[in-house]
């Protein structure tokens, strides 16, 4: 019994690593997102429920829901803690969070993955999985040994009260996002700034995207394309209400063909909501 | 000599026959800024006064994939789709692969299309254009049917997917 679990348990994060995996590398067009039912909550009990899906139109339920057992909670202080157990349906999944400090939270799902292939016996092996599963799995004397990772960040911000900036702390790994100004304070037509690192450091002059959703129900895109400055900074003047998708991607080329050796990908994705002045 | 003596002689007679009747739009596919870019999915149609589908002119779509794949999204175009895309078993004669961003020009003759037989009346032409993970955008242009007074142009824009599409009627 006890493997059974095991083995499940890995299957489930391998189809998740494949599903990230294919965004990252701009493979498929569906996105995976997280948002929350209000991203600023005035009340004496305030709680958020949180969607997590991967569509094709932002931000429908039209493709599959995405698993958020991996997702993190970090509080107005910077604390981090593994969220509740998400429910999980067909288009999306579910979870409810409390919000017991004033203050603005971060939502956020890491994930790392691995594309890779070798040759044992004259055969082409294909890999997509987990570090850690590529490491098990290349048998001793393959050959044409090949991989390469993409590290996925995916988040959104609440606030429970009164806005604070406890919990932007970067960790140092990957590409991130740290708001100067309060993500779950936006409104439509000030300016808000925001700096982009890579394992830490300023990213200057990368190229990155606003897309507002709803595009259902209006036809054109209306794709805002930025650019950070030299300190890995840029002010974003605030285009008209709506939720959007804020997405980079690590290096900015789009990939043609497979991976090369050793190649390393990077984004970072965030849920923001513009609200009217 | 005797070379461009034929020439004079032929090329009255070649053209004349091209002119008998011609439909040509000229439409332009922008360049976008945007993350991830994808050639759009476009239908060209024309329409009659009380919205309904009058001529097919045609439907450009990724024929490259496997198994007939990209017919998959022909359905993001939403208007072509509910008006005549959805009830098509065949799409011969109209088919064709999709355009790269820039300007670009179709002619439609009458064989292929029947747009000469139509009852004197209002049209549009109507084009709409679907990019995968980005927007869709419609852009009509009005036009009479017969022209009066020979050649008649029309066109119209659009503001994102489409940019200017210029309809050109010769009788």
């Amino acid at each position: 019994m006890t493997a059974n679990v095991t083995t499940m348990k890995t299957m489930k994060k391998t189809v998740l690593a494949l599903i990230l995996a294919g965004v990252a590398a701009g493979a498929s067009a569906h996105r995976p997102w997280i948002m929350p039912t209000n991203n600023f909550i005035e009340a004496k009990e305030p709680a958020v429920t949180i969607d997590g899906a991967i569509s094709d139109q932002l931000f429908e339920f039209d493709t599959n829901a995405l698993k958020m057992e991996s997702a993190m909670v970090t509080d107005p202080d910077g604390a981090m803690a593994a969220i509740p157990a998400p429910t999980l349906m067909r288009f999306r999944s579910s979870v409810d969070l409390k919000l017991p400090k004033d203050g603005t939270y971060k939502i956020s799902m890491v994930s790392l993955n691995t594309m890779g292939s070798w040759k044992v016996n004259g055969e082409m092996k294909r890999f997509r999985g987990t570090e850690e599963a590529f490491a098990r799995e290349v048998p001793a004397g393959a050959t044409d040994v090949s991989r390469s990772t993409t590290h996925a960040r995916i988040e959104t911000f609440v606030t429970a009260n009164k806005s604070s900036m406890g919990a932007f702390k970067p960790t140092g790994e990957g590409l991130e996002m740290i708001p100067l100004t309060n993500p779950t304070e936006l409104r439509s037509g000030e300016t808000a700034r925001v700096r982009f690192t890579l394992d830490g450091k300023p990213l200057a002059n990368q190229p990155f995207s606003l897309i507002p959703g709803t595009v259902r129900y209006r036809g054109v895109l209306g794709e805002l394309r930025l650019v950070t400055d030299a300190k890995g900074e840029a002010s974003i003047k605030l285009p008209a209400p709506n939720q959007y998708f804020l997405g980079v991607s690590y290096p900015n080329e789009e990939r043609k063909g497979p991976p090369a050796n050793g190649s390393k990908r990077y984004s970072y994705t965030a849920t923001l909501a513009v609200l009217p002045e | 000599m005797k070379l461009s003596h034929s020439l004079v002689l032929t090329l009255p007679v070649l053209s004349g026959w091209a002119t008998a009747a011609d439909l040509s739009v000229k439409f332009e596919i922008p360049q976008l800024n945007v993350a991830e870019y994808h050639r759009p999915y476009v239908a060209m149609w024309i329409e009659r006064a009380d919205q309904s589908v009058a001529a097919n002119l045609a439907v450009l779509y990724d024929l490259k994939k496997k198994d007939n794949a990209g017919a998959k999204w022909l359905k993001d175009m939403r208007t072509w789709w509910r008006k005549a895309g959805r009830d098509m078993t065949a799409m011969d004669g109209i088919s064709g692969a999709t355009r790269a961003a820039g300007e670009q020009t179709m002619s439609f003759g009458p064989a292929k299309t029947g747009f000469d037989k139509l009852p004197a009346g209002d049209y549009k032409l109507v084009v709409e254009a679907a990019r995968e993970s980005g927007g869709r955008e419609l852009v009509k242009v009005p036009f009479t049917w017969p022209a009066k007074g020979g050649k008649e142009t029309a066109s119209a824009a659009g503001k994102e997917e489409l940019g200017n599409v210029a309809l050109t009627i010769t009788p």
